[in-house]
């Protein structure tokens, strides 16, 4: 029973430390009034080029340090994300395209990208394994995780679980208490404000949506090489993590500490149907698993529901969210 | 004039003694042009603000007041021209910039962010060294603020706050700023009287300071009232300044328009008053639980205007709103409809919108943003008609003849400026989508026109119309009800004026031979204590 329970929690904090990631870079995202719905994409080509980086590094290499490794494949996963929310953020902001056609058409590319060239890599198998970078990513913390339950629930996870808690905090200081934090704020809320008031909207624009891209990006680097244990294949998983990282930015109401708690209770909702027998005795059938797997947009469409019947101003989307800004419009 | 003045610029103070010397100019703007499209919004304009004064910008509708200022506070930036701050040529490519050399505009439309607070606001975007430190704002904040007796809680949320209250966070966002060139873009408008005069005694303050102020307004007697000096407008092209000392309203509005116009009002004598509505214990609540219409009773009859009077936002919309059927009452309420040729009374409430309107209670309703309710932007003349006769006809396809002739006679009678009855009314000017507006609630033939905020942001010459419009209707019988903002014009033309404060009616009076500070005294009166600046 005790195990059940810990296996399911270990496996909601995993899972929810993927979404986690790309919610975080949405929330920045979205601050600056661009809804970019190419999360999934983006965090396809973050997975992609993390995992082709530190799998090319490890097959070319006798002796694949580690920490190169890990190096190689953040620095790639981030740089490709964040070239994504670049081409978005040129696409909306310059151009000024319809953000969320814009957004789809990210998530195609993305993915197409991925798989075109991930094709390259599986040489006509059906997944392939970069085993070094997997045990670098999924390095325990030595003597702490040996302590029983609390060592397996709290100390147990590769290094981003904590770097995604970490940068949770981070961002609501950054957002909360921070000058720069308030301009990107007033730029969701009101860029003709922001603009007014001598912040440069476009530059606010395109930081937030290419860093917050980027941090999505990690996101599916930490899909492939920690929580598929470092095996890349021909699955479309990746896509239903992201928008659910677009709900669960919904669900957090756009605060990034409810991130952590929402993140990982998506997680418990989603790995719900695989510990209920166990758990309370409920079998089901192989077909209702699905089913079982809406929890978390069911619980995003509930918290939607309360939020705009409570009407809390600061519970709300930022208002110019998805809105074009141009600062001689009439 | 020696003063001993502190600077803080870029991070240092500087302290130094400073000349200042009344009347210099501050700004001088030279042969400014500025196109949007095929539209010159400003052509070839040259004028001067001074330190230490205040000075008028005056102009119709569509005349480039506010493009001029949005050039300074850098907004636009202009195509032709040069401007020169305190002597020296600048060119002012962002609002920043602008901040940078003193310039801080007070627009229209507030520039706040409803969820930040009143600090918050005022630090947005602001580049001070140091550790971003909340507690010294607020205190900079209380500084400036019993400096000029405002009244400002720094940690109080926007969207909490009353309309004059936002209006003096902008100042004081402006002042925080160190800005010593001070342009507010129709500051009045949406003030009671007795908030005006006490922003005027604000600007008067900040003159005596040595800053330069233009103030943007369309109501004459405050230009008389508050400015030194007045600079004229007209079509886009700068007609000239004059001594406010030597102004008159009608030699201003004869600079304004370009020719002779009677500023006279006519009221007929009600004739033929008959009962047409009868409004009893109207009680309105809104989403929040908030009581909006508080025991509302009065008569509305045909033949004679009947003015609402408010501040805005005190339930004027709810009312008419109530009577056209859109808006929920309370148990209790009760509207009653006096139709012509009938006996008995109609009940409205619990009526579909579209009944009463077929009953002959027409509603035009102008909101802030004029095309927000009632015009379809982006479809023409025709198409606009159309959707007050969407049910007309059998066809599978529209017909379009009907709508087109009457938008054809709307064009002409009212004088709608459009190159065709079928270009999208976005591209038309305000006052025109506003003809427009009005001009097909009239052409229904109404028997109660309700009409809310018809000259809201219009130059004279177009009320002027509107006015005449109304009082046409009058005439011919109708029962108008009329909401409007300037307390001079209600009592110019109206023949009763009920005023409201707050969701309650807190009194009826006659429109001849009442005062703007009697009704401005009833705008603000109200049980419960209101936080009246």
């Amino acid at each position: 029973m005790t195990e059940t329970i810990i296996a399911w929690i270990f496996r909601a904090v995993q899972f929810g430390t993927i979404i986690m990631f790309g919610s975080m870079g949405e929330i920045i995202s979205e601050k600056a009034g661009n809804l970019n719905l190419g999360v999934p994409g983006i965090m396809y080509l973050g997975a992609f080029a993390g995992f082709a980086s530190a799998y090319g590094y490890e097959t070319s290499v006798e002796n694949p340090s580690r920490l190169i490794c890990i190096l190689l494949a953040l620095i790639a996963a981030f740089a490709a994300a964040a070239i994504g929310g670049l081409i978005y953020c040129f696409l909306t902001t310059t151009l000024r395209a319809n953000q969320n056609v814009t957004g789809l058409a990210l998530t195609t590319f993305g993915m197409g990208v991925a798989n075109f060239f991930g094709a390259y890599m599986l040489e006509g198998e059906v997944y392939t394994a970069a085993p070094v970078s997997n045990s670098a990513f999924q390095a325990k913390i030595p003597f702490l995780s040996n302590i029983p339950i609390i060592g397996n629930v709290l100390f147990s996870y590769g290094f981003l679980v904590y770097g995604a808690i970490i940068l949770a905090i981070i961002l609501h200081i950054f957002l909360n208490k921070t000058r720069a934090g308030l301009n990107l704020r007033a730029v969701g809320e009101n860029p003709a404000t922001a603009d007014a008031a001598g912040i440069n909207v476009t530059k606010y624009k395109y930081l937030a949506t290419t860093i917050g891209a980027g941090i999505s990006g990690i996101g599916g680097l930490y899909y492939v090489l920690d929580y598929n244990n470092g095996i890349w294949a021909t699955t479309g998983q990746i896509e239903a993590l992201g928008w659910l990282a677009v709900a669960l930015v919904i669900f957090t109401t756009w605060k990034p500490l409810n991130v952590i708690w929402g993140a990982y209770l998506f997680g418990l909702l989603y790995w719900f149907y695989n510990f209920m027998p166990t758990l309370f005795g409920i079998t089901n059938a192989e077909r209702t698993t699905s089913l079982y797997q809406m929890l978390p947009y069911l619980v995003t469409i509930a918290v939607l529901i309360a939020v705009s019947i409570r009407k809390k101003k600061e519970s709300q989307p930022p208002a110019a969210l998805g809105l074009p800004y141009f600062r001689e419009e009439r | 004039m020696g003063q001993i003045c502190i600077f803080y610029k870029k991070g240092h103070f500087y302290q130094s003694k400073v000349t200042v010397k009344i009347m210099e100019d501050a700004i001088r703007l030279v042969n400014i042009t500025k196109k949007f499209g095929s539209v010159v919004a400003n052509k070839d304009i040259s004028m001067s603000i001074r330190r230490g004064e205040i000075l008028s910008l005056l102009g119709e509708n569509g005349s480039g007041k506010t493009t001029l200022m949005n050039i300074l506070s850098g907004i636009y930036y202009q195509d032709e021209g040069q401007i020169y701050v305190n002597g020296k040529e600048v060119a002012i490519r962002t609002p920043g910039e602008a901040f940078d050399l003193g310039i801080g505009m007070i627009h229209q439309h507030f520039k706040l962010v409803d969820v930040f607070t009143a600090a918050e606001n005022i630090v947005l975007g602001l580049h001070e060294p140091g550790k971003f430190n909340m507690k010294a704002v607020h205190d900079k904040v209380r500084a400036i603020c019993e400096k000029y007796g405002f009244n400002i809680e720094p940690d109080q949320k926007v969207y909490e706050m009353t309309v004059a209250e936002k209006q003096t966070l902008e100042i004081v966002k402006v002042l925080y700023r160190g800005a010593d060139i001070l342009i507010l873009d129709e500051p009045t408008a949406v003030l009671t009287p007795q908030e005006t005069q006490k922003l005027f005694t604000v600007m008067r303050e900040m003159k005596k300071d040595g800053k330069a102020i233009v103030i943007i307004t369309h109501k004459l007697h405050e230009v008389l009232d508050v400015s030194d000096r007045v600079s004229i407008l007209r079509r886009g092209e700068y007609v000239g300044t004059v001594e406010t000392k030597d102004a008159t309203e009608l030699s201003l509005t004869e600079m304004m328009v370009g020719q002779k116009v009677s500023l006279d009002l006519s009221r007929s004598e009600p004739k033929n008053r008959v009962k047409r509505l009868e409004i009893k214990n109207l009680n309105v609540v809104n989403k929040d639980g908030v009581k909006v219409l508080k025991d509302i009773s009065f008569d509305a009859y045909g033949g004679e205007i009947l003015g609402i009077a408010g501040i805005s936002g005190c339930g004027q919309k709810e009312l008419l709103e109530s009577i056209a059927g859109l808006q929920l009452t309370c148990e209790g309420s009760s509207v009653e409809y006096f139709a012509p040729e009938e006996e008995s009374p109609r009940q409205l409430i619990g009526l579909s919108p579209k009944k009463i309107k077929n009953l002959g209670v027409a509603l035009s309703f102008v909101p802030e943003d004029r095309l927000g309710m009632g015009l379809v932007g982006s479809m023409g003349m025709t198409g606009n008609m159309m959707l007050k006769s969407y049910e007309k006809g059998k066809s599978f396809f529209t017909e379009r003849n009907d709508p087109k002739q009457l938008a054809e006679k709307i064009k002409d009678s009212l004088g709608v400026v459009t190159p065709s009855v079928n270009t999208p009314v976005s591209r038309l000017s305000g006052g025109n989508v506003q003809k427009i507006l009005v001009g097909r609630e009239i052409a229904a033939n109404p028997t109660v026109l309700m009409t809310a905020y018809a000259v809201r942001g219009l130059d004279i010459h177009t009320s002027y119309m509107i006015y005449n419009l109304l009082e046409e209707q009058k005439k011919k019988g109708v029962a108008v009800i009329y909401v409007g903002e300037d307390l001079d014009v209600l009592t110019a033309i109206c023949d009763r004026i009920l005023v409201l404060c707050g969701g309650e009616m807190t009194g009826i009076v006659n429109g001849p031979g009442s005062t703007k500070e009697q009704i401005g005294l009833l705008m603000t009166k109200s049980n419960k204590e209101r936080n009246v600046k």
